[in-house]
């Protein structure tokens, strides 16, 4: 492996970078809607990066020049989005209804309060009282088509086809981080460390993806303006790390919390590029960062809309893991943060123009 | 060409692990290419023939990679739990072999079925490798493996495993060696990740960026014993198919008639083929860039996906027959 | 100036269905050759009239897309002279028994689809919905004649005659999305006589009720500068629901949602209060279903708006549009393009 340059700070993860996230997560950016993300995005690049510019879909796309020579041009993207809801009719009397943006599940979203569009105003959905249910009722599924959002008597402020999320405060608990959102936040807020932090050796540009829970629509304009050699996608994948009910060993627990970043070998939109998932892993134990190999299989991210952008990009995901993604709040590990943060630093500041010679 | 075929369908690639075949290939096509290169997903990209005043740049594709599974956990007791690589059927894998692409071999089983009329699902399956813990296990989250079983010639008909598409691989080859003169820029490209979702060829046909594509790859027959009559229009036997559809695109009109036609003019058996499930490299050509014509020639295959795939010998020699024609001459859509 | 009424007469007696909407193009090619300044087709069949505009080089131009592709059946095998089909397009097999269809064989040929004697269905299917697979085609024709004249692959229309209702609206077949390229045609036929800084592409797109392919392909071919997509949308009826439909009459509707830029949204609604072009908004949280969803992302991304025409009882044979709709979606994009000057580019971004 290549020496480091001795200047090259790696970036870390302090109070500092979680009251970074915690306003990250506290915002609002159902996907469609980003603005308050990006907003937040702009500000904190802005003095580090050569080039900021939003783009027609509203992906954040900065590049931030090395200084080396034979620099790989090297794509980083986290998205912005989050799932959420948006009010899609007026019933009158201050009562919406409203579509799911991303997967949700309607036992997630009954009896759960929400911010309605840029000002966050309140708004809660509720149920029918269980004293009420007719028959055997409260013990079915909860249908999508009975919730309804409520604002009280209406504000006049909020409107048919305004977002709204979860109304979840960020909280730091031990160990942990505890918020809405935090898939992708935590990718967001890596990525603007890496930004402040971009190591010499390579070209990094930086996109801020819009619409990653729908579509990865907005990976897949960003990639083809990049054009890069290579693509890391930073984001957080689920640990179904709980105890299992029915057998000894939880063999479906796709990531667990505590082991460190997730390293991505196949999902359902990607098969990462096997020189990337060999050089990664080389790297993070030369490096003693923890890892762990996602479990292969469903779930997706930017990655599926980068690589086959123009005529293929070499791709990997990177994943911090956390717990009950799209629900109104998931649980990380500050520790696995750091770790995935370092980790992703490692491998950027390591990488030569050699690893995409090599035979796939 | 049936030792061609052997070789391909013996060698092994996986989805996103086409190393293997990807260096089989290009010893067979290398003395034969004008220029020859490697994409980032692993495409090998092979042309023939500079083109002149008649002449357009036509994309052929045949991917390379096959279908397989892939580790998701090795258990205290050493059993490997497991996902897919493409459509991988729970009821084709119970009692086969698989091979990973470090050697290692072992067997798939299942866990005991509570209702026995009941398919099993792939939670309910595992590998045994033979080893009693986790450490015995010499493989480890996210290796791969490929169906293990040999290559058997019936004289008429040859089965295989990844006869899908190692035979619209074998047909390329054994059009690129015969090819004596096209006025076209011939691209033939040996693509990867299509059971994924025609990944590789997507990529290849943006940098190809041909005046027109055509992909060879397998299609299904109705041609086996069923209590309906609702079964596809295709048979062993019968000649190469020209699709008109599949579950992923409409093939060109104009293509389908140049493929009709080629075929009626040197009197060759062929089929018409609708497929209601599945794509093919053509959907990626069809959709790339400004879009191009694109349309597919189906080797008619029975039990596609399974270990033990089926072809008709003479359906394949028809096709590289007709392949050569379409693109010995001018093309006018 | 193209009279609309029999114009989309005409247009949904054609066929056309996805892949073989060759069937149509002539019919949208005689009215647009007068009014465009140029007529081209893609490789992929999508038909793109051009109109210049007068500002200065280089020009911004924008591309409306409306599909012309029909959905339908295709002939996948004979039996006994009788045609099993397969669907092209989203379609509903309950409408099916007893509809009258054309076959496009060798020539067209008029025939219907079987209602299948109940008896004769395979016990599972006696009871409610009878599969497409077990829906027979009937042309009246001996087996030989008909194994002489079908092929494998030719493609079904629906045939049900156009009917003008009350003379306000009008039902058929295939007015999604013939309507549209009614309206894009009246939004051309605007243009042409009306000064226009920017260059105006109208395509005509193929395939959208399979792939996007044709919005895709020629968004890419052209490089517009802004997108907007003229489809049809869901027009209230007695068994709708209020709240993902929208009445008949009332005029268009601009799409709300991913793929629709905010600016845009803005815009056009303001062109349409100005106007006093009656509009609702209709909400798409995820996804359009028009040609928008593959136009958005088109190499670094085109902004995309979205115009809706309402329409009852959408991909059944008798779908039902108000003509006033149709006048008002193509007057509503020939004034938001009138109005667009050499500053709106740089106007167009995202208040955060």
């Amino acid at each position: 492996m290549a020496a480091l340059s001795e200047d090259y700070q790696f970036p870390t993860v302090g109070d500092e970078q979680i009251k970074l996230l915690e306003r990250l997560s506290n915002a609002c950016a159902v996907s469609g809607d980003e603005g308050e993300v990006r907003k937040i995005v702009k500000s904190e690049i802005l003095p580090y990066a050569d080039e900021v510019k939003v783009d027609v879909l509203g992906n954040v796309l900065a590049t931030r020049k090395g200084t080396g020579e034979h620099r790989l041009k090297v794509m980083l993207a986290a998205h912005m989005d989050e799932v959420g809801l948006m009010l899609t009719h007026d019933n009158g009397d201050g009562i919406y209804r409203f579509e799911t943006v991303g997967g949700i599940s309607a036992s997630d979203l009954a009896g759960k309060s929400v911010w309605i569009g840029k000002d966050h105003i309140p708004g809660v959905i509720g149920i029918e009282p269980i004293h009420l249910a007719h028959g055997d009722n409260h013990q079915k599924p909860i249908d999508m088509d009975d919730l309804h959002i409520d604002v009280g008597p209406a504000t006049g402020k909020e409107k048919v086809g305004d977002r709204a999320t979860f109304a979840t405060t960020f909280m730091r608990l031990g160990p942990s981080l505890r918020g809405k959102a935090l898939d992708n936040r935590l990718g967001v807020a890596s990525l603007i460390e890496l930004v402040k932090h971009a190591p010499p050796n390579i070209d990094l540009q930086a996109a801020f993806t819009v619409q990653e829970e729908i579509s990865a629509r907005g990976a897949r304009v960003a990639a083809y303006a990049f054009n890069p050699d290579i693509a890391i996608i930073l984001d957080s994948t689920p640990a179904y790390d709980l105890p299992s009910w029915e057998t000894d060993e939880n063999d479906r627990y796709n990531t667990r919390l505590d082991a460190g970043p997730a390293i991505y070998v196949a999902d359902s939109s990607t098969l990462s590029d096997p020189r990337l998932i060999r050089f990664t892993i080389e790297t993070a134990e030369a490096n003693r960062i923890p890892y762990q190999l996602r479990q292969p299989g469903g779930g997706g991210t930017d990655a599926g809309a980068i690589h086959k952008q123009r005529e293929g990009i070499p791709s990997i995901s990177i994943s911090i893991p956390g717990r009950y993604h799209h629900s109104p709040a998931a649980i990380a590990r500050l520790v696995d943060w750091q770790n995935t943060l370092a980790l992703v630093a490692a491998v950027l500041s390591h990488l030569t123009p050699e690893i995409l010679t090599s035979d796939r | 060409m049936k030792p061609l075929i052997q070789k391909l369908v013996e060698t092994q690639g996986p989805s996103g692990y086409e190393t293997q075949i990807r260096s089989v290939v290009r010893a067979e096509v290398e003395p034969y290419a004008d220029d020859l290169k490697v994409d980032a997903l692993g495409n090998m990209i092979v042309r023939k023939g500079k083109g002149g005043a008649q002449g357009i740049k036509i994309m052929l594709a045949a991917h390379i990679d096959e279908i397989g599974v892939m580790v998701t956990q090795v258990d205290a007791n050493g059993f490997i739990r497991f996902t897919t690589l493409g459509g991988v059927r729970p009821y084709t894998c119970v009692g086969g072999r698989v091979r990973f692409l470090n050697g290692a071999a072992g067997v798939i089983s299942m866990e005991p079925l509570d209702d026995m009329s009941k398919m099993p699902t792939f939670e309910q399956l595992y590998i045994d490798m033979g080893c009693s813990s986790s450490d015995e296990a010499p493989v480890r989250v996210g290796d791969v493996a490929t169906f293990d079983r040999p290559f058997l010639d019936l004289g008429g008909r040859l089965v295989a495993k990844s006869l899908d598409d190692r035979i619209g691989v074998a047909v390329l080859i054994e059009t690129l060696r015969q090819i004596k003169d096209t006025p076209h820029q011939l691209y033939f490209v040996f693509s990867t990740q299509e059971e994924v979702g025609v990944r590789g060829a997507t990529a290849a046909a943006f940098g190809v960026d041909p005046d027109l594509g055509l992909a060879v790859d397998v299609t299904g027959t109705g041609d086996t014993p069923r209590r309906t009559k609702v079964r596809m229009d295709v048979s062993l036997g019968k000649g190469p198919a020209i699709k008109v559809r599949d579950g992923g695109m409409l093939a060109d009109r104009r293509v389908v008639d140049w493929m009709v036609k080629a075929a009626e003019h040197l009197s060759l058996p062929y089929q018409m083929e609708i497929l209601e499930g599945g794509s093919t490299d053509a959907r990626a050509m069809q959709l790339t860039r400004a879009g191009i014509p694109a349309g597919c020639l189906s080797i008619p295959c029975r039990y596609i996906h399974s270990p033990s795939e089926m072809v008709d010998f003479a359906d394949v020699q028809n096709a590289v027959t007709l392949l050569i024609e379409l693109v010995s001459h001018p093309v006018k859509l | 100036m193209t009279e609309l009424l029999p114009f989309l007469n005409e247009l949904i007696s054609a066929p056309g269905l996805s892949g073989y909407e060759i069937g149509v193009r002539p019919i949208i090619e005689k009215a647009w050759e007068p009014i465009t300044d140029q007529l081209s087709t893609s490789r992929l069949g999508s038909l793109h009239g051009f109109q210049r505009g007068t500002g200065d080089e280089p020009r911004p131009s924008i591309m409306v897309a409306a599909h012309m592709d029909a959905i339908g059946l295709m002939v996948n095998a004979i039996i006994d002279g009788f045609l099993r089909v397969t669907s092209i397009g989203g379609i509903d097999v309950r409408v099916l028994p007893g509809q009258l269809v054309t076959v496009h064989g060798q020539k067209d040929l008029p025939g219907m689809i079987v209602p299948t004697p109940v008896r004769l269905l395979p016990t599972r299917f006696q009871a409610g919905v009878v599969p497409l697979e077990y829906l027979l085609v009937d042309v009246g024709l001996l087996p030989d004649e008909v194994a002489n004249l079908v092929r494998i692959g030719d493609t079904i229309s629906f045939a049900q005659p156009a009917l003008n209702t009350g003379g306000e609206t009008l039902t058929g077949h295939t007015l999604d999305n013939r309507a549209a390229v009614a309206a894009l045609t009246s939004c051309l036929d605007i243009l042409h006589s009306r000064p226009h800084m920017w260059d105006v592409w109208a395509v005509a797109t193929v395939q959208e009720e399979t792939t996007y392919g044709g919005a895709l392909t020629s968004a890419f071919q052209l490089r517009p500068s802004l997108c907007v997509s003229m489809d049809v949308t869901f027009g209230s009826e007695p068994s709708s629901p209020s709240h993902l439909t929208f009445p008949l009459g009332r005029g268009p509707t601009l799409g709300w949602g991913p793929v629709v830029h905010p600016y845009l949204f803005k815009t056009i609604k303001e062109v349409a209060e100005r106007l006093e072009i009656p509009i609702s908004t209709e909400p798409t949280p995820r996804y359009s279903g028009t040609d928008s969803e593959a136009m958005v992302a088109v190499a670094e991304g085109i902004p995309n708006v979205v115009i809706g025409i309402p329409l009852r009882y959408m991909h059944t044979p008798v779908e039902m549009i108000a003509l006033k709709d149709i006048t008002r979606a193509g007057r509503l994009a020939a004034e938001f393009i009138a109005q667009l000057d050499e500053t709106f580019m740089a106007k167009l971004t995202w208040e955060d």
